[in-house]
């Protein structure tokens, strides 16, 4: 093999790497606290909720979860600026993950909330607690505590799948590796780079999920046992 | 002991079907203010079925239930919101709250519900766990403590809301007979103090010794009722009497 | 500006084809590949332990669009100028592996302990083990997690468009381009892609179901 790495060109152009990895996290932060709301929201529908709401809900989650994130993009960015509806990249962006983030996360979350038991339930509410009340504190932390680690791989993989939204120049991180690889021939290099960066991100974000966690479910902190 | 007053449970032609089974079939009796009343019978007589419709977690198809003169209501309703105030439930398997302390199962309904602020709920917490003997046991978690212990948590958790009555539902099926016993002297305790009780119960030695009416249920139907010791004395039922045998 | 008809929707039809084809290539090679990881994952020597789990960690931390990206420019630029299908297939397959691997291994892990002794105490090598005894056994279990994979590898043939293959998102574009529908021609690229992912979906879950009940 005769090709020369060369990788000189992270001297001049290591600021656009960084401007691009943090338009990606401030992408997918944002997406996934949203989606996350989404799909908890949904997922309470089809447990509790009755027929007339669920169906919405389950139709949701099957269209997004069997159609691909990019055609999904394109209809937010594209069908949607020619309906009239002139969104930027980014807010399209930001809309398609939520949606694509909601309709996965409802899945997950409903585990989770119908692994608790009805006798937890009517021990609320023999104590006079509303139905509210009760998802606050009774169902929803301890819900998302059985499920936590699904729910961590599933935020990694909305970020890994960030990546897809650089098709409508959204200058995340995989546009700027486009970007700086048609500048200086160098492709192999930045993609590896690119790659890299991301392997970084996937475990800075795994540690972060791992520290919120270790916040929230005190009982797992203080006790070290599973729910 | 009984006070001549209007009967704070009153209980009249009920009837609850589960599709096709028919489990109470027209039961009716009153409860009054600082009595004690036990519930006994084979299982599937209906005793549990009865105290959760009290309690209003199961709706009659026929009858009333009224508790301190107000009928039970529809979940939602004003009336059922009085219902939650007036009546306390304590369940076999204690149903804490596991991802909360002990205090925090006890002030979270005084908070919530109650409107108190965070200290007056500590308070309160620390008041009735003194009276259930776990004053040690304030920050640990329910999967902390033994079945005894827990079961007196829960005790703890519907006194802290000061009802008007307290329910029981078999709530030492599930325990060892070590832990059965403290959490009896408990029961025994709060009967002394005059709360008005309804227990459903397969401890017959407790019932003989704290219960002041017995109720006897038999294929959903009220088969004998009447003070304790008469009952016990003389059975005016065959079934009464075999249940009685069994039971020693 | 042409007006959207018929002949566009056909044209869709039979890029879905490709999309098909590209998506039985994945799979065909994933599973493969996969195979080899999850051997490897399971093995009783901790350097192929750790090398399957490095692939698996690497594949699964980093972008598919990044991995085509680097298939087809990065080794483009080496000298290595594969075609759009050739690329997008390698991709793939690699993106398969490493996601089948770690489900058929957990699969393996899930044939219980007493089969293993069993068959040790008939006398069977670790081969024989592996062949008659854990493998047909992993294989029932992995069915349905693989089904719902397959789905996933449907989905992800879409960014083979990036690199210029013409598959069904690919011919989304195209329409586009010279229509300038995109709503109304997205939409129905979704619509093909929900008719090829749902039935998938369904019996995925319809084998989950059957799995459960034969415990």
């Amino acid at each position: 093999m005769s090709y020369k790495f060369d990788f000189s060109f992270l001297a001049e152009r290591w600021p656009d790497f960084v401007a691009g990895a943090w338009l990606t996290v401030q992408l997918t932060v944002v997406s996934i606290a949203l989606g996350l709301l989404v799909g908890t929201v949904c997922a309470l529908i089809k447990v509790y909720g009755t027929r007339w709401m669920r169906a919405p809900v389950g139709v949701y989650v099957e269209l997004i979860r069997n159609t691909p994130l990019l055609v999904q993009i394109f209809i937010v960015y594209f069908g949607l600026s020619s309906l009239g509806l002139k969104l930027s990249a980014e807010v399209s962006a930001v809309i398609a993950l939520v949606v694509n983030m909601g309709a996965y996360t409802t899945e997950i979350m409903r585990a989770g909330i119908q692994s608790i038991q009805r006798t937890q339930l009517e021990a609320a509410d023999c104590l006079g607690l509303t139905r509210l009340q009760t998802i606050l504190h009774v169902v929803l932390l301890p819900a998302m505590e059985r499920v936590y680690p699904a729910l961590t791989s599933q935020f990694v993989l909305l970020m890994l799948a960030s990546s897809i939204t650089s098709q409508i120049s959204a200058e995340e991180l995989t546009a700027t590796a486009n970007l700086v690889q048609s500048d200086t021939y160098r492709s192999f290099e930045v993609y590896i780079v690119v790659a890299v960066v991301y392997l970084a991100l996937s475990f800075l974000y795994r540690f972060g999920f791992w520290l919120i966690g270790l916040m929230l479910f005190q009982r797992r902190r203080k006790l070290g046992t599973a729910l | 002991m009984p006070a001549a007053e209007a009967p704070i449970v009153q209980i009249e032609d009920v009837v609850k079907e589960f599709g096709p089974l028919r489990v109470l079939d027209g039961v009716g009796f009153t409860v009054a203010r600082g009595q004690v009343a036990a519930i006994v019978g084979r299982s599937g007589s209906g005793k549990s079925t009865l105290l959760r419709c009290i309690a209003g977690l199961e709706t009659v198809q026929a009858g009333s239930i009224a508790v301190c003169g107000h009928d039970v209501g529809r979940p939602g309703s004003a009336a059922r919101a009085q219902l939650r105030r007036d009546v306390g439930m304590v369940f076999q398997s204690y149903n804490l709250f596991p991802h909360l302390t002990v205090e925090r199962n006890i002030t979270l309904a005084l908070t919530l519900v109650k409107k108190q602020s965070r200290d007056e709920a500590n308070a309160k917490a620390a008041e009735v766990l003194a009276m259930v003997g776990l004053t040690d046991k304030r920050t640990a978690y329910p999967e902390q403590l033994s079945g005894g212990q827990q079961q007196r948590v829960a005790i703890a958790r519907s006194l802290a809301l000061q009802p008007q009555v307290m329910l029981f539902d078999e709530v030492t099926s599930a325990l060892d007979p070590e832990l059965t016993a403290e959490v009896l002297a408990v029961m025994e305790d709060l009967a002394r103090r005059g709360m008005t009780m309804i227990t459903v119960t397969h401890e017959m030695g407790f019932a003989r010794r704290v219960a002041d009416l017995v109720v006897f249920m038999h294929k959903g139907k009220v088969w004998e009722i009447g003070p304790t010791a008469e009952l016990f004395a003389r059975p005016k039922t065959a079934e009464f009497s075999q249940f009685v045998a069994s039971e020693l | 500006m042409i007006q959207l008809n018929a002949n566009h929707f056909i044209y869709l039809l039979q890029a879905a084809t490709w999309t098909l084809l590209l998506s039985l290539i994945a799979f065909a090679g994933g599973s493969i590949v996969g195979l080899a990881v999850a051997l490897l994952r399971v093995s009783r020597v901790a350097a192929l332990r750790a090398i399957a789990g490095g692939y698996i960690q690497l594949v699964q931390g980093t972008p598919l669009l990044i991995i085509l990206f680097l298939s087809y420019f990065g080794l483009g630029i080496m000298g290595y100028k594969l075609v759009p299908i050739v690329a997008a297939g390698l991709s793939l397959t690699l993106y398969a592996a490493a996601f089948l691997g770690e489900i058929w291994r957990g699969c393996i892990e899930a044939v219980p302990r007493t089969q293993w002794e069993a068959s040790d105490c008939l006398g069977l090598n670790r081969l024989q083990q592996y062949a008659y005894v854990v493998l047909p056994q992993a294989v029932k279990l992995a069915i349905p997690p693989t089904v719902g994979f397959m789905v996933q590898i449907v989905k992800n043939t879409s960014l083979a468009s990036v690199i210029g293959f013409v598959e069904l998102a690919r011919a989304g574009q195209i329409v586009n381009n010279s229509t300038f529908e995109p709503f109304v021609i997205f939409i129905v690229v979704a619509a093909i892609y929900f008719a090829m992912c749902y039935p998938l979906s369904l019996a995925a879950r319809a084998l989950e179901r059957k799995a459960h009940a034969g415990r």
